[in-house]
């Protein structure tokens, strides 16, 4: 039973108001992409143990998509922003740095 | 004999005395009593049988951990079955039976099975019942059935009469354990001036230190927890809850606490049981710890218990489980028990100890009280099968040679003990094997983390691994200060309370008694006693390959009982190791889940049952319909009339005449369920051509369009007629119970992949009523009201027009699902009602019919009309169901364009919708299979096709169906064989979809 925090209207949400929409910061590939990018794009998901990137809904609040960054492995959250971005800001960047040293997600580092 | 001694129990009070019945006989207990301490009180102390061999079984513990004091509680609507009797606070009127046992607890049929023990080793189900495959059916499968499960299950039938509850709650720190480092840690946390919130499972506070004495303070402990406790409640800031357990502790603080309201009072009204929601920042575990037994032949005979449970049932209950009592031990504890015995006046013939050299100042006590104390032996056997006659006493360093046989009626057991780790478990925190101890403990540098990445499960006392009174309430104030400080607050320094150190021998790890036993002592000794799993079971395991611990529990059911292994799990642990000739730690432990102890399904259903486990979602019409005779349809969570049945009518005729008063004159359909979205914006026909297969930014404004929405896998997920309301409005009209899920599927869209595309939508499925008008009168009928040109030059199929019908303010959409001539009315939902009873009494000389969701179903299948969830599943493109003509191929994108392109996807063997009619007229079976020649490997037989919609048509008085068949639009009027539940086939031709009207002249008129 998470709790994050929802970036549009500030309410700390328990899971059970949250929605999670997997995998963030996907890149939509569509009719003339190659049956390659497709594919990872339509089933090839990360699994890490570690730092990972998700989307979630406040869906039983505000109705708004917002991204997480947290630890799949200690439950920790690292923080929450807007949807309306497609890679993570750099202050949750800097903050995953100082806390998880080395990191890599994707071609994320 | 167990017997109620003369005097003592701590926790009753003999003057108020209760009566109950156990197994039909009426027996008495006193206030203050559990079940299992009463019916030791009557002699009672068989209290089951075990599940695998029926072996006889009496209380081993006193307290949650008990694996065979189970009994079936209660009666009627208040039946349980499994509860353990060890927990189960006695009441005036209880009524419990025994378990697993058949004619009787006496004599058991079952109990053959203990003779056959040998035929029946671990792994037997699944060696044993492999093969011959057709046995299956009617001998294994029987016998599983008959002989899985302890108790009896509750009548199907009866509705549990309790009521209960779900609270929710925050704290600053929560302290689970109520026992005296619970205490401790909570005043420490408190005093710092913390929100704490303190449960205790039990009915009374201090844990078993009262049992166990001492002196803290300089006051017996029983007085300091008296007096902590009233100081907490003195504390504005502190919440003390007992009878709440801490069921399991989870991510970020969620803790769920287990609060039995009325168990012990059945007739007190309010809720049975309440959980507990709780979001702490800091947990305290102070859960105790909990005795081991010792593993030797006949450990579970009746009679044999915990040594700490014999000393529980004297000093707490005033009760004995017999006159002479054998001690048998690794570690000094024991010899209180001993020590509180022979205090109460009762017999120890002698003390078994393990160890070479003994105990430490405790075993001198007892020596100087003229107990006789053996160093260095073992128990070989304990003799008698109902109750402990005796034991047989041998080296605990050889094989089992008999020295000396004790007679006697109970055994004393300690192997030492286990801390509470669970809860410290739950959410990730990991043990540390304390090799002097031979126990695990909370490894604190590995604890739970939360939201910060901070630690916010603190463990204390003996949970932690400090067992003896002083180290634990040292720790335990360690632990209420370091909660205070996590959680915010600044802990006040404070004294210790004074406690004087005791001097006590190092235990000695003893996994096998005696060591060196043999084969046949061996699988008498048991470490599961619930589910029967002896060391012989383990060992077999490990010779077998069961390596893994999580493997080797699986294949013997070691710890999967009840009971969770609470008392077997590191015996069996200890046991695996040796035979796997590895260190304990390298194998490890099981998982540790929550709850706890079980919780009942009704705490967990809470307010969640009857009429608001799922609230029902009314139309503005559903009194109407409650009025006029409806069968239901339940529809996601709305309630549809399925039809209206009349006096004199069954259903089925019911149907036919809905259908056929749709056809012939006019039918009246509530439609408004049906989602409604509304799509605005400067961008919303660009979205709409991105959600939809075909076009809708050109439908211009006042015309309607089918239109059909795949998700990104390219499959169909929902249809509906989309009416372009203005310029930049669009109404999307969804499935029934889609509306919310496209509603969310459109939101998802718009603010993760196309945030910059200016769009804004609504649900406003809620806001309208809608009713369709449907049938060769219906344009006579919206006349007859007046107020709109509803003609067909003015009005034409697929157009809409908003204006004043009969004085209401609607929206009429010439839209038809019935292929009759057919407007959909919209109407504000506050109005619904009026309007549909104005179409009734208006529609009166054309016999306006209402008619239900079957109806609808079959006027749309006359017309080979799909239905979302009927023609698809999940699977189904648009390009299988023949709808190619409502995909675009101007559009460069749309969601599913891409995926419809794969090669699976634009495969010509895929399989496509055709129209099916039996060859006889009959109705084929929903979900029938088309066969073709041939078995596949499991030898059944090929597929071609399969029925997707199918029903008697009254229109055309024959079974009409559709169906998914392979290269079916080429194969029309060929006879395939389709399936009957019987395994006959009926034969059935391919035929176009469309049974009706194909050229659609009568919905255009
Ligand atoms: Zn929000």
């Amino acid at each position: 039973m998470l709790i994050l925090e929802c970036p549009y209207c500030g309410v700390h949400a328990e899971e059970t108001e949250l929605h999670g929409g997997g995998e963030a910061h996907l890149t939509r590939h569509g009719p003339e992409s190659s049956d390659q990018d497709f594919e990872g794009y339509l089933f090839q998901r990360e699994n890490p143990r570690g730092v990972h990137f998700e989307r979630w809904r406040h869906v039983h609040g505000c109705g708004k998509w917002f991204h997480a960054a947290r630890c799949t492995a200690t439950l920790e959250v690292f923080g929450t922003y807007s949807a309306q971005t497609s890679e993570p800001p750099q202050h949750i960047r800097d903050r995953i740095s100082a806390k998880r040293p080395g990191w890599s997600w994707r071609e994320l580092a | 004999m167990s017997t109620r001694l003369a005097t003592g129990g701590r926790l009753t009070d003999r003057t108020k005395q209760m009566k109950f019945r156990f197994n039909g006989q009426q027996m008495r207990g006193v206030e203050g009593d559990t079940l299992a301490s009463a019916l030791l009180a009557n002699g009672q102390l068989m209290m089951g049988r075990s599940f695998k061999y029926h072996r006889p079984r009496g209380p081993v513990a006193s307290g949650s951990e008990e694996p065979n004091a189970l009994v079936n509680l209660g009666q009627g609507a208040r039946f349980e079955p499994n509860q353990r009797a060890t927990t189960t606070e006695l009441f005036d009127g209880l009524v419990a039976a025994s378990q697993n046992h058949w004619p009787s607890l006496q004599f058991d049929v079952g109990a053959i099975n203990t003779h056959l023990s040998r035929f029946l080793p671990a792994g037997f189900y699944y060696k044993m019942f492999i093969h011959p495959r057709p046995l299956w059916k009617h001998v294994y499968e029987p016998f599983i059935r008959r002989s899985a499960g302890l108790g009896a299950a509750p009548d199907a039938e009866t509705v549990d009469a309790d009521t209960y509850e779900h609270f929710y709650t925050f704290t600053d720190v929560l302290v689970l354990g109520g026992g005296v480092a619970g205490l401790q840690a909570a005043l420490t946390a408190a005093r710092s001036g913390a929100q704490v919130l303190l449960l205790e499972q039990n009915a009374h506070w201090g844990g078993r230190t009262p049992v166990d004495g001492g002196e803290i303070d300089g006051k017996p402990a029983e007085q300091w927890i008296k007096d902590t406790v009233q100081a907490l409640e003195a504390m504005g800031n502190v919440t003390l809850r007992s009878r709440t357990m801490g069921a399991g502790v989870y991510d970020h603080g969620y803790v769920l606490g287990y609060e039995r309201l009325t168990d012990h009072a059945p007739e007190t009204p309010g809720p049975r049981h309440r959980l507990w929601r709780i979001r702490a920042q800091q947990i305290v575990t102070a859960t105790g710890a909990i005795e081991r037994p010792l593993s030797f032949a006949g450990n579970d005979v009746p009679g044999v218990l915990l040594a700490s449970a014999i000393r529980d049932y004297v000093v707490n209950y005033g009760v004995s489980i017999g006159d002479r009592t054998v001690v048998v031990t690794n570690n000094d504890d024991a010899y209180r028990t001993a020590i509180c015995l022979h205090g109460h006046g009762l017999n120890v013939p002698v003390i078994i100890d393990a160890r070479m050299q003994g105990g430490g100042a405790l075993m001198a006590q007892a020596e100087a009280l003229g107990i006789r104390v053996l160093k260095g032996k073992a128990i070989a056997k304990v003799k008698g099968t109902r109750k402990v006659t005796a034991v047989e006493i041998c080296d605990q360093a050889g094989e089992g040679a008999v020295l000396e046989t004790i007679p006697c009626d109970a055994v004393a057991m300690s192997g030492g003990w286990s801390p509470v780790v669970h809860l410290w478990s739950h959410c990730g925190g990991k043990l540390s094997w304390d090799e002097g101890n031979a126990f695990f403990r909370p490894d604190l540098s590995r604890a739970p983390t939360s939201h910060d990445g901070a630690p916010f499960v603190i463990p204390a006392g003996s949970a932690n691994g400090y067992i003896q009174l002083k180290d634990t309430l040292a720790d335990a104030t360690t632990a209420g200060s370091s909660a205070a400080t996590a959680a915010g607050h600044q802990p006040k320094v404070g004294t210790l309370p004074q406690v004087a150190p005791r001097e006590e021998a190092a235990m000695l790890p003893v996994w096998l008694m005696p060591q060196g036993a043999n084969v046949k002592l061996r699988s008498k000794a048991w470490l599961d006693f619930q589910n029967d799993v002896k060391v012989s079971d383990i060992q077999l395991a490990a010779q077998e390959g069961y390596e893994s611990v999580e493997h080797a529990k699986r294949y013997t059911t070691l710890g999967m009982a009840t009971d969770q292994g609470k008392l077997s799990n590191i015996n069996g642990l200890a046991t695996l190791s040796a035979a796997l000739g590895e260190a304990i730690p390298s194998v490890g432990t099981t998982t540790f889940r929550p709850p706890y102890t079980p919780i009942s399904m009704g705490s967990i259903a809470g307010q969640a049952r009857g009429d608001i486990f799922q609230p029902v979602r009314e139309t503005p019409l559903h009194g109407w319909h409650e009025a006029h005779g409806v069968h239901w349809e339940p529809v996601g969570q709305w309630r549809r009339p399925y039809s209206f049945v009349q006096q004199d009518e069954t259903v089925e005729q019911s149907v036919n005449r809905e259908v056929k008063a749709a056809r012939d004159s006019l039918g009246l359909l509530d439609a408004s369920t049906l989602g409604k979205i509304v799509v605005k914006g400067p961008d919303a026909g660009k979205f709409l051509d991105m959600l939809y297969t075909n076009m809708m930014s050109t439908l211009p404004v006042g015309k309607c369009r089918y239109g059909l929405m795949c998700n990104e896998n390219g499959f169909l997920m929902d249809d509906g007629v989309v009416a372009r309301m203005s310029d930049d409005t669009w109404l999307c009209h969804t499935t029934t119970g889609g509306a919310e899920r496209i509603h969310a599927h459109m939101e998802e869209w718009l603010q993760t992949e196309w945030w910059d595309w200016q769009v804004y939508c609504a649900n406003v499925t809620e806001q309208y009523a809608q009713i369709a008008v449907v049938g060769p009168n219906a344009r006579k009928l919206l006349e007859k009201l007046g107020g709109m040109d509803v003609s067909r030059e003015t009005l034409p199929f697929m157009q809409w027009a908003a204006g004043t019908l009969g004085g209401f303010p609607v929206r009429i959409f010439r839209i038809s699902f019935s292929g009759e001539l057919s407007y959909e009315i919209a109407v504000p939902a506050s109005q619904g009602l009026a309007l549909w009873e104005r179409l009734h009494a208006e529609g009166a000389e054309w016999n306006a019919t209402p008619y239900g969701t079957e109806a609808l179903h079959i006027l749309r299948a006359e017309k080979g009309f799909i239905m979302i969830g009927d023609e698809t599943d999940g699977t189904v493109i648009p390009q299988d169901l023949g709808l190619g003509w409502a995909i675009s191929k101007k559009k460069a994108d749309y969601i599913g364009k891409r995926a419809q392109a794969r090669s699976h996807m634009t495969d010509p063997t895929r399989w496509q919708l055709v129209g099916l009619e039996t060859v006889d007229g009959s109705v084929l079976p929903d979900g029938a299979l088309a066969v073709a020649s041939g078995t596949n490997a499991n030898g059944q037989r090929h597929t071609q096709g399969r029925v997707t919609s199918t029903y008697h048509s009254p229109t055309l008085n024959r079974g009409i169906a559709m169906g998914l068949v392979l290269n079916g639009p080429d194969r029309m009027g060929e006879v395939l064989e389709f399936t009957k539940l019987d395994g006959t086939t009926i034969p059935t031709k391919i035929v176009n979809a469309v049974f009706l009207d194909p050229e659609g002249e009568k919905q255009n008129v």
